[in-house]
């Protein structure tokens, strides 16, 4: 629909391989089957395709950016400030027991 | 009633025309008729929000109300609202209840406004057509073949359908202005740090953005009394002083120099988007404004830098759901590992997913300069050229999004043609300023078009000026679909 021009003089043009995105998979904990593996490779490259463009801009000097007013963050003083909803936030989990989040076992 | 601007209600309220409960009973009706073909909200709970009008009434009999109470208000389901269902539009939070409440939730409780219900969303507010949901895909009101558009698309076509009197909405990249555009209705998006993120369920921390959704610039304006203000409990959040939002509605607009990027009416815009934009700049000269011509040379660059920051950014908010103290978790698993791998993979959508891993694979270990650095060193560059362009002029005005509503399915499973539906609203977002999407005409098979206006650092009262002026000489505002 929109005839976007991405640029084209790009140095930087990549492309995953299946062994970088099982690797990507396993470091953001995502099941994937070789199937989805095969369909997730093909997308990412199309997408990383259009974040190239970005490689062609030269950023010499600049600062680098993360909120608009520049802030700092706000220091507190460590205190508690919450109170124990321990309950209430065990009625929603998954598996507890004896007041514990249960997990399969991590230790033999 | 339906038609009533959120002053009218207040007044008709508060003279004891109409009560709450009659009120937000005469919504709860109208949404058990026409919900079921829109699919705008993914919870109600009518004895709930009847409950709160009763309250709300007892308020109003007390002679202590404030503007919005009594009012029903619809709640993205992004934000957590106590003892309610809070899925964010997935799988992986199909059975959270929330234990509190966000602050924008607080905030409306205690100016005694009613929850009417959560708004359907793409999974978490990643789309920009409201497919992604896993509660099912928003129709849009103007015609149920084509897309709200995305995310906040159950709170746009609430909205438009008049399934609330207004509601609230997130912008991210877009996803209050693109789909307030699609469904022909009025929203804002806060400078970044306005309106507090505690209890918003986080995307990219750095671009997220709560901000009203409604029928006119002047019921955006009693929301964003409502919403705006400092918290501590958002890191983010910027302690300024209290502002009335409706302070500048009628002032008039002699003088005032609106800025057209000439990136933002090249190739890629509709023809018809194009012609109801240049009928709006021209209703604005009509009202004493003059057009200044400016340069955004870097806002190409957005959506490349968008989808390096926002990805990473959620893939590290998202790492947090992995089935051990609430949502989903897998119902078979072999170890601890298998169980996070499995909850995550069935709890989150393809594009949820896609993107966890386009941000897992900018910030893994040797790319993290070359991607996520690179994209905030661009991000000030687009920043910069907006400082320069408010040298010129006081507001800036283009389209809001490239097309009018697209149908359903259209943009499939190209991710790359879905995110470039973004390309005017991105830049905001990354500079942290505050931007809205008015309704301004109808385009190819009548569907409406929105005009953007985006305004410098903190100038939100100026922009619902410059919007209300609009709104008092024209009426796109107040057309409604057929339904």
């Amino acid at each position: 629909m929109i005839p976007y021009q991405p640029c084209l003089n790009i140095v930087f043009a990549m492309s995953l391989s299946t062994q970088d995105v099982e690797k990507v998979a396993r470091l953001a904990r995502l099941a994937m089957s070789p199937s989805e593996i095969e369909t997730s490779r093909n997308q990412l490259n199309g997408i990383f395709g259009l974040i190239a463009e970005m490689q062609a801009v030269n950023t010499d000097g600049v600062e680098p950016m993360s909120h608009s007013q520049d802030l700092a963050q706000r220091l507190r003083e460590d205190k508690v400030t919450e109170s124990n909803q321990r309950a209430a936030f065990q009625a929603i989990a998954p598996q507890v027991e004896q007041g514990l989040f249960l997990v399969p076992k991590v230790i033999e | 009633m339906f038609e009533s601007s959120l002053k009218q209600l207040g007044d008709a309220l508060r003279a004891k025309k109409i009560s709450s409960v009659e009120l937000t009973q005469s919504y709860l009706d109208r949404m058990a008729q026409l919900n079921p073909q829109l699919n705008a909200y993914i919870t109600i709970n009518p004895e709930t929000s009847l409950a709160q009008a009763k309250a709300a009434d007892a308020r109003l009999a007390a002679g202590s109300a404030d503007a919005l109470t009594g009012i029903p208000i619809a709640q993205k389901d992004i934000f957590c609202a106590k003892d309610w269902l809070t899925t964010c539009g997935s799988r992986m939070l199909h059975n959270f209840v929330s234990p509190y409440d966000a602050h924008i939730i607080s905030q409306f409780n205690n100016a005694g406004a009613i929850n009417l219900g959560k708004t359907n969303m793409d999974e978490f507010a990643m789309g920009s057509s409201n497919e992604t949901s896993y509660y099912g895909a928003v129709k849009n009101p103007w015609d149920t073949q084509r897309v709200p558009g995305g995310s906040s698309g159950g709170t746009a076509a609430a909205v438009a359908a008049r399934l609330c009197a207004a509601a609230t909405g997130t912008d991210t990249g877009g996803s209050i202005r693109q789909p307030a555009a699609l469904c022909g209705i009025s929203g804002l998006k806060p400078t970044y740090g306005v309106c507090s993120r505690y209890g918003m369920i986080a995307f990219a921390s750095s671009l997220d953005q709560a901000g009203p959704m409604g029928r006119s610039a002047e019921d955006l304006a009693l929301m964003m009394n409502v919403m705006a203000g400092f918290d501590e409990r958002d890191s983010t959040s910027l302690q300024r002083d209290k502002e009335d939002y409706t302070r500048d509605l009628n002032k008039p607009l002699t003088g005032l120099r609106i800025g057209l990027p000439k990136e933002f009416f090249a190739e890629g815009m509709g023809a018809d988007v194009a012609k109801a934009i240049e009928a709006a700049i021209a209703e604005y000269k009509k009202l004493g404004a003059t057009i200044v011509d400016i340069s955004l040379p870097n806002s190409k660059l957005s959506v490349p830098v968008y989808y390096v920051l926002a990805p990473a950014e959620a893939s590290s908010n998202l790492s947090r759901f992995d089935g051990v103290r609430y949502g989903y978790r897998a119902p078979e698993y072999s170890d601890l590992a298998d169980m996070y791998e499995k909850s995550r993979a069935q709890g989150f959508g393809a594009e949820v997913q896609r993107r966890i891993m386009i941000g897992t694979y900018v910030l893994s270990h040797g790319y993290y300069d070359a991607y996520y650095i690179k994209a905030q060193k661009i991000r000030r560059l687009i920043a910069q050229d907006f400082v320069e362009a408010y040298k010129q002029c006081d507001v800036i005005m283009g389209p809001t999004s490239p097309s009018t509503a697209f149908k359903l399915g259209e943009k499939g499973d190209d991710p790359v043609q879905m995110y470039l539906s973004d390309i005017y609203t991105i830049a905001v977002n990354l500079a942290g300023l505050p931007g809205m999407s008015i309704p301004c005409g109808f385009g190819d098979n009548n569907m409406p078009v929105g005009l953007q206006i985006i305004g410098n650092y903190f100038d939100e009262a100026r922009m619902l000026n410059v919007a209300h002026q609009f709104q008092l000489a024209t009426d796109w505002h107040s057309r409604a679909p057929q339904l």
